[in-house]
């Protein structure tokens, strides 16, 4: 093997990464993009990624498309590619509905394992969701999704319950989105004891496929069989019918992934090599993709519709105006901000020309971060059936826990990627980001995606882990630094940590840090360094309040950055002063350009 | 070497292709049923703005009856109690199902909520099934035109001969009216005092914004809808009730439809779109609010059927792009709204005061040379 090519179909742009096995080791070549052709007028996918594919031919001079259009495979005298494989969330990506009985229990399972699969779920439909009857039929009758998931029941217990929701579907009828010609698939993975039932009632009505029950007990989530239903059934039915994929699906050495699954395996891939907990984001134009590898426990959740682009008036919505402009370090009023806001939404592939639209969408950003991993908390949570159960027991104990098992103290890796984490024209930008919206504890690496492929990587992971990775390290990963953040609050000002770093070149850097601010250190990327944090008071910088920690850690692009701003994080309520701490910030983490800045100082 | 030859690709397709605006056009409409049924019109058909060329039955309503707890018994038994089978047609507070244990003092009925037919009776769940009779759905052609194409069961291609103006965000769906000019100007500002009581069913063309007065009293008088060069944000959210999330729109239920041509904030009107307008002051025009802007995007638009121009030039292929003496329209600060004519397109990539690294084109401007990114404006289709 000497060629990869990896596409990525997403709803605006298709991506094509070229991989080469240079010298024995596989690197990242170059990357061609096109306009995704899914839609009216072209429909037919095929076109953008064939115009994908032709810009990598002209900047390589590889000839990789045949006369006839098609991939030569595989790669011999000068032409063709090995292995051809590709993700893809065009037109809106694989949308589902989910049912269960329980809303907290069945109900949420099905929802982890949905969006574990890559999908966006529409709705939750529960028993006890809190919705009558008719709200509930009326509401799966207009949803016209792409796949049903239905669980229910622990084997062996009650089966009336889960007939009860599957009757409701079967009276509703929903259609599927890509035509009405064809069977909607429904995944049935609840109470085995009910499976008859359910043949019997949606064998005609649905493409019905039966894997093993999602919550066999109470205590035993098992969505492994769901998500590989769902894949699978994306592949012979969701995709088969999207227009151009029946020739894609030809091409592909292996099967088509939804883009987020692609993107969740290559968090997972990071999880897995460093043997770390990581959280993740995708920050996209139109979604938010938080993923989580807590103790080896995979979650994906995505927020449909906080984004840069098209939902970024979205993140206005849910979070409101004073939250982004709380991030904003010049005076704005509210009328302007919103007009701009949704101007960059009707326009969505216009960049920032000015400083002052820059930080107007890092604001953005932070909020749709932040939310996004509010979200992510409410999907990540402990099994609330096995709570339930060991309460009945008498066991209190898991009762006093939060619901979330997410706590930053524990998450040794944040990484992020998307457009504008890409593009922000300094490094630090995208860290700053990173920590103001998740607010790390601890210590913590950050790292980012270089060039948009962490997709890509994560299908080829499936074929080819290693060079997946080997590419991945080399090429995908721009590891920012690391941020060591004590959690807890003090009075501003206050003595909060002294740190000694023993650095690279051998010289020890001895640094005492008040409470309010937030630093920068010089570590080069690939360095390391022995390091000795010793937080006043109750702060905590992961050995306990007040404790000392002695640790290594890793330098990058960026370099170390010591925030000691306080878990949580306060901004001052006065707007002149929390104006004048944000360009404080900023300065001190040399984030932005300087003389700009100095022109807001005033006022 | 590697990262140059990515930074070289990444924009190659930056740029935003513009809104049309065409005097004398063939502007063609798919009109499709949500699911298969009739299709009303044939091929060559003259149809107006409101003639029905599809129709289909939706299946009626489904509604679910707890029968067995209502009887208070076990769901196994429900069939045994049970009036109707399936199938059965019942009238709405007919009795369908019935239980009188100890020698009828006690008595129970379920009575159908609804007219209909008992689609199932499950004694599993206890549950009873009633589907409404289904529902008539219509499509109409929206525009007045020739039927061009029949898509057998699911609807049809109209054509006609029309002026094209596409907005770049609306609200509200496919209404028709006569167009009428509330404003002198394209910078003139739309007020409820510019809206007289007389506009009942027409389509009211103002100048560089929209009040929320305005729309206020357009709704109130029974216009048609409102064409427009821009509308503040707070506006839109103060007269909807509520704030517009993700650009998806065109499903609002309000009694006028606003086509923007501009964008949020107050801006002038272009002069094409609106001298464009102005000469078919008085014809009936389709307009549309629905926008939705991804892939596929879909722009508002007003549509103005006439047969009094020919037919222009086939439109200029847009693969040809941007190049010297092409008119744009600059679409984000510090320029925004600026239309001007295209001096240059440096090969290079250019460093700009955010300090990125991106593809810039020089625009000439009524206050001279300026830079801007290329992925900041939008030719203007001739």
């Amino acid at each position: 093997m000497e060629y990869i090519l990896a596409t990525d179909v997403g709803s605006t742009t298709t991506k094509a990464r070229l991989f080469k096995k240079i010298h024995g080791e596989w690197r990242y070549l170059l990357s061609g993009e096109a306009p995704t052709t899914v839609e009216a007028p072209y429909e037919n996918v095929i076109m953008g990624v064939r115009n994908a594919i032709r810009e990598i031919e002209e900047l390589t001079g590889l000839k990789i498309l045949s006369e006839d259009g098609k991939i030569i495979k595989p790669h011999s005298d000068g032409r063709g590619v090995d292995f051809y494989c590709s993700t893809s969330s065009a037109g809106g990506g694989l949308q589902m509905m989910v049912a269960g009985v329980i809303k907290t229990m069945t109900a949420e399972s099905a929802n982890r394992a949905a969006l574990g699969a890559g999908a966006i779920v529409m709705d939750v439909i529960a028993v006890d969701d809190g919705r009558p009857d008719y709200q509930k039929l009326d509401r799966i009758r207009h949803l016209r999704p792409d796949m049903i998931l239905l669980a229910g029941g622990t084997d062996g217990g009650t089966t009336a319950l889960v007939m009860q929701v599957a009757e409701l579907l079967a009276a509703a009828d929903p259609k599927p989105r890509l035509g009405a010609d064809y069977k909607l698939p429904l995944v049935y993975c609840g109470n085995v004891d009910a499976r008859p039932a359910i043949k019997r009632l949606m064998e005609d009505k649905f493409a019905l496929s039966i894997v093993d029950n999602i919550r066999p007990v109470l205590e035993v989530e098992n969505t492994e069989p769901a998500r590989r239903a769902i894949h699978e059934l994306f592949m012979e039915h969701v995709m088969s019918h999207a227009p151009g994929y029946p020739e894609l699906m030809s091409w592909v050495d292996i099967d088509i992934l939804p883009t987020p699954a692609g993107e969740g395996m290559a968090m997972q891939l990071i999880a897995y090599m460093e043997k770390s907990n990581v959280l993740g984001v995708g920050l996209g134009g139109a979604t938010t993709n938080v993923y989580s590898v807590v103790d080896g426990r995979f979650v994906r959740s995505v927020s449909a519709n906080l984004g840069m682009s098209y939902s970024i008036c979205n993140v206005m919505k849910e979070t409101g105006v004073n939250n982004i402009i709380r991030w904003i370090p010049f005076k704005i009023d509210e009328e302007t901000l919103v007009d701009m806001l949704r101007n960059k939404m009707i326009r969505p592939t216009t960049i920032p020309q000015t400083l002052r639209s820059l930080i107007v969408e890092h604001a953005v950003a932070r909020e749709a971060l932040r939310l996004g991993l509010q979200h992510h908390k409410t999907i990540a949570t402990r099994l609330k059936g096995a709570k339930m159960a060991q309460r009945m027991i008498g066991d209190m104990f898991e009762y006093m826990l939060k619901e979330t098992y997410i706590e930053m103290m524990k998450i040794d890796v944040i990484a992020g990627t998307g457009g504008l984490l890409s593009h922000a024209p300094r490094r630090v930008q995208s860290m700053m980001i990173m920590i103001d919206a998740f607010q790390p504890e601890g210590v913590t690496r950050m790292y980012q995606d270089s060039v948009f492929m962490m997709p890509h990587l994560g299908v080829l992971s499936r074929a080819f882990p290693d060079i997946a990775w080997n590419i991945f390290d080399k090429d995908c990963l721009v590891r920012l630094g690391t941020v060591i953040a004590p959690a807890g609050v003090l009075k501003g000002g206050e003595e909060a940590l002294s740190i000694k770093m023993e650095l690279p070149e051998g010289r020890i850097l001895e640094k005492d840090i008040h409470f309010g601010e937030i630093v920068r250190l010089p570590l080069a990327e690939k360095s390391r360094s022995k390091i000795t944090i010793s937080p006043k008071h109750n702060l905590d910088a992961g050995a306990g309040p007040g404790k000392t920690l002695e640790t290594e850690i890793e330098g990058g692009v960026v370099g170390v950055i010591i925030d000691a701003r306080g878990r949580p994080l306060q901004l001052p309520q006065d707007d002149r002063e929390r104006r004048r701490t944000l360009l404080g910030w900023f300065e001190s983490l040399d984030a932005y350009p300087k003389e700009i800045m100095e022109g807001w100082k005033e006022g | 070497m590697l990262n140059n030859l990515e930074k070289s690709t990444s924009e190659a397709h930056a740029y935003t292709p513009g809104l049309k605006v065409k005097k004398s056009t063939i502007v063609t409409k798919q009109r499709i049923l949500p699911i298969p049924g009739e299709v009303l019109v044939k091929v060559g058909d003259k149809v107006d703005f409101d003639t029905i060329v599809a129709r289909a039955k939706v299946p009626g309503k489904p509604n679910i009856i707890r029968a067995a707890d209502l009887l208070n018994i076990q769901a196994e038994n429900l069939p045994a109690f049970m009036l109707k089978k399936e199938g059965d047609i019942v009238a709405e507070g007919e009795v369908i199902a019935k239980y009188t244990p100890l020698f009828g003092l006690i008595k129970r009925f379920v009575r159908s909520p609804v007219k209909g037919i008992v689609e199932s009776i499950s004694d599993m769940t206890g549950q009873v099934i009633i589907r409404e009779p289904p529902e008539l759905v219509e499509i109409k052609s929206y525009i007045p035109g020739r039927v061009r194409d029949v898509i057998p069961k699911r609807g049809v291609i109209i054509e006609t001969q029309a002026a094209f103006i596409q907005g770049i965000f609306g609200i509200g769906g496919e209404r028709h009216g006569e167009i009428y000019f509330a404003c002198e100007s394209p910078s003139e500002v739309l007020t409820g005092e510019n809206i007289d009581d007389n506009l009942m069913g027409k389509i009211i063309v103002g100048g560089s914004l929209a009040t929320l007065d305005s729309l206020k009293k357009a709704s109130q008088v029974g216009a048609a809808g409102i064409v427009v060069g821009g509308i503040k944000g707070v506006d839109i959210k103060e007269y909807l009730g509520y704030e517009i999330g993700v650009a998806i729109t065109g499903h609002e239920e309000i009694p006028i439809t606003l086509v923007v041509t501009e964008g949020f904030g107050k801006m002038n009107m272009s002069s094409r779109v609106f001298n464009l307008l102005k000469e078919f002051e008085g014809l009936e025009a389709a307009i549309n609010g629905a926008t939705q802007i991804r892939a596929g995007v879909i722009r508002p638009e007003i549509i103005i059927p006439h047969e009094n121009h020919s037919i222009g030039e086939e439109e200029k292929s847009l693969e040809k792009g941007m190049g010297p003496g092409t008119l744009v329209r600059i679409i984000r600060e510090p320029y925004f709204g600026k239309i001007g004519i295209v001096v240059s397109l440096p090969v290079e990539l250019l460093n700009i005061e955010t300090e990125s690294s991106v593809r810039v084109v020089e625009v000439r401007i009524d206050e001279g040379n300026v830079i801007v990114p290329r992925a900041n404006v939008e030719i203007i289709e001739e």
